[in-house]
C-alpha cells in the first residue's frame, strides 16, 4: 500500500491512496454528524416503512462503507484482475440466493443474502457494492425493499451481515478450524445477523405504541425466527461454492487471498 | 488427490440434498400456512406497534403503475434475477472445469 517512490507517475498513485482515506474520512464525519442530528433508526424494509429521519440515518451511516467498498473494488479492478472473476461470481451468487423466496417453519417466507460469499473472498466492504446493486434491482423493478429504505436495507445485508461474517471466518481461520465449517459457520451467522439488525431498525423506528423491548422481541420472532432454518441453507450453499472453487478455481483463489501461495 | 475428489463430490450431495430438506420442509409440515413474505408481516408489526405512523413511499414501479405489481410478473422478475446470476456462475464455473480438465490432460499427455 505505502510504496515511496520519486517517480511522479508512483506519485500520483500514492496520492490517489491519501485522497481515498480523506474522503472516506470525510464520509465517517458525515455520516456521525448526520447520524446524531436525527435519532438513528434498518432487511428489506418495505418502501416507505420508516420515518424520513431515520432513512437519511441509514443511509449516511452506510456511505462510508460503500465508499470504502468502491474503492475496494476499484483496487482489485486495477491490481487483481484474476480475481475478478471470482468478484463477479459472488456477485452472482448474491443476486441468485436472493432471489429464492423459501418457505421457513415460521409459516411465512424470506429469502437469503447470499453475501457471505463474497465477504469471505473479498472482505465485507466490496461486498457492501455488490449489494448495493441487487438492492436497487430489487427495489425499482420488483418492488422489494424500497428506495426510501434503501439505506436502512444496505446497512443490514451488505454491510452489517457481511462484517460479521468476515470477522467469524477469520477468527476460525486463527483458531485453526476446518475451512469448510468456518465457511460454513461464518455464512450462517452473517445471514442470521442480517436480519436481527433489520428486526432492530424496524423496533427503534417503531414502538410507539408499546415499548422498545417488545417491538424488538416481536420483530426478532418474525425476521430472526423465519431466518433461521434460511441461514442453514445459505451456509450450506456457500460451502458447496467454496468446495467447487477450490476444485477448479485455485489460481482465482490464490490471487483473492483465500488460499496461500504456497501450497 | 483423487480420493479427496471424491469424497467432496459426496459432501457436495449430502449438503445439497440437505438444504432442499431443509428448505421444503416447511411447505410439508405446516398444511395451512399462507408462506407470505416475512417484509410483509414486519409491515402489519408496524401497525399494531405504531398505529399513528403511515408509510410516505410506495414502490416506484407502483407509483408508475397505478396499482400493484402483478403476482406473475413479479415472479417473472424474480426469475430474470435468478437467470442473471445463474448465467454468470455457470459461465465462468463452466470455463474452469474445463481449464483443468485441459491442465490434467497436457500434465499427463
Amino acid at each position: 500500500m505505502r510504496e515511496r517512490d520519486g517517480n511522479p507517475q508512483r506519485m500520483k498513485g500514492v496520492c490517489m491512496t491519501k485522497k481515498q482515506k480523506t474522503l472516506i474520512t470525510a464520509a465517517i464525519v458525515f455520516a456521525g454528524t448526520f447520524g446524531t442530528v436525527s435519532e438513528a433508526y434498518a432487511m428489506h424494509i418495505m418502501e416507505g416503512a420508516l420515518p424520513v429521519g431515520y432513512c437519511l440515518a441509514w443511509g449516511a451511516f452506510s456511505f462510508p462503507f460503500l465508499m470504502a467498498g468502491f474503492f475496494s473494488i476499484k483496487k482489485t479492478v486495477r491490481e487483481n484482475r484474476r480475481a475478478l472473476t471470482l468478484l463477479a461470481m459472488s456477485g452472482a451468487f448474491v443476486f441468485v440466493i436472493s432471489s429464492l423466496k423459501i418457505p421457513s417453519v415460521s409459516g411465512s417466507c424470506s429469502h437469503m443474502t447470499g453475501t457471505g460469499l463474497g465477504a469471505i473472498l473479498f472482505g465485507p466492504a466490496a461486498v457492501s457494492i455488490l449489494g448495493l446493486i441487487v438492492l436497487i434491482f430489487q427495489s425499482i423493478l420488483l418492488a422489494h425493499g424500497g428506495l426510501t429504505t434503501l439505506g436502512a436495507n444496505i446497512f443490514s445485508m451488505a454491510i452489517a451481515g457481511p462484517f460479521l461474517t468476515f470477522f467469524l471466518f477469520r477468527i476460525f481461520e486463527k483458531v485453526k478450524w476446518n475451512r469448510k465449517l468456518s465457511v460454513f459457520l461464518a455464512a450462517l451467522f452473517g445471514d442470521l445477523f442480517t436480519y436481527c439488525v433489520t428486526a432492530l431498525q424496524l423496533a427503534m423506528a417503531h414502538n410507539s405504541a408499546t415499548t422498545f423491548e417488545i417491538a424488538l422481541k416481536e420483530n426478532l420472532i418474525i425476521f430472526a425466527g423465519t431466518q433461521i432454518p434460511l441461514a442453514i441453507v445459505e451456509g450450506i450453499l456457500t460451502v458447496v461454492v467454496i468446495i467447487g472453487l477450490e476444485n477448479y478455481a485455485r489460481p482465482e483463489l490464490k490471487a483473492a487471498g483465500f488460499l496461500k501461495e504456497d501450497r | 488427490m483423487k480420493s479427496t475428489d471424491k469424497s467432496n463430490g459426496k459432501l457436495v450431495v449430502i449438503l445439497l440434498i440437505t438444504a432442499v430438506i431443509i428448505a421444503f420442509t416447511p411447505l410439508f409440515l405446516l398444511k395451512d400456512a399462507e408462506f407470505g413474505g416475512a417484509d410483509g408481516k414486519g409491515n402489519t408489526l408496524i401497525e399494531t406497534t405504531d398505529p399513528d405512523y403511515e408509510p410516505w413511499a410506495a414502490p416506484v414501479l407502483e407509483v408508475i403503475l397505478g396499482r400493484e405489481l402483478p403476482g406473475e410478473v413479479e415472479s417473472m422478475l424474480f426469475c430474470i434475477q435468478t437467470g442473471i446470476g445463474v448465467g454468470i456462475i455457470a459461465f465462468f464455473m463452466g470455463r474452469f472445469v474445463e481449464r483443468k480438465k485441459w491442465t490434467t490432460e497436457e500434465k499427463e499427455g
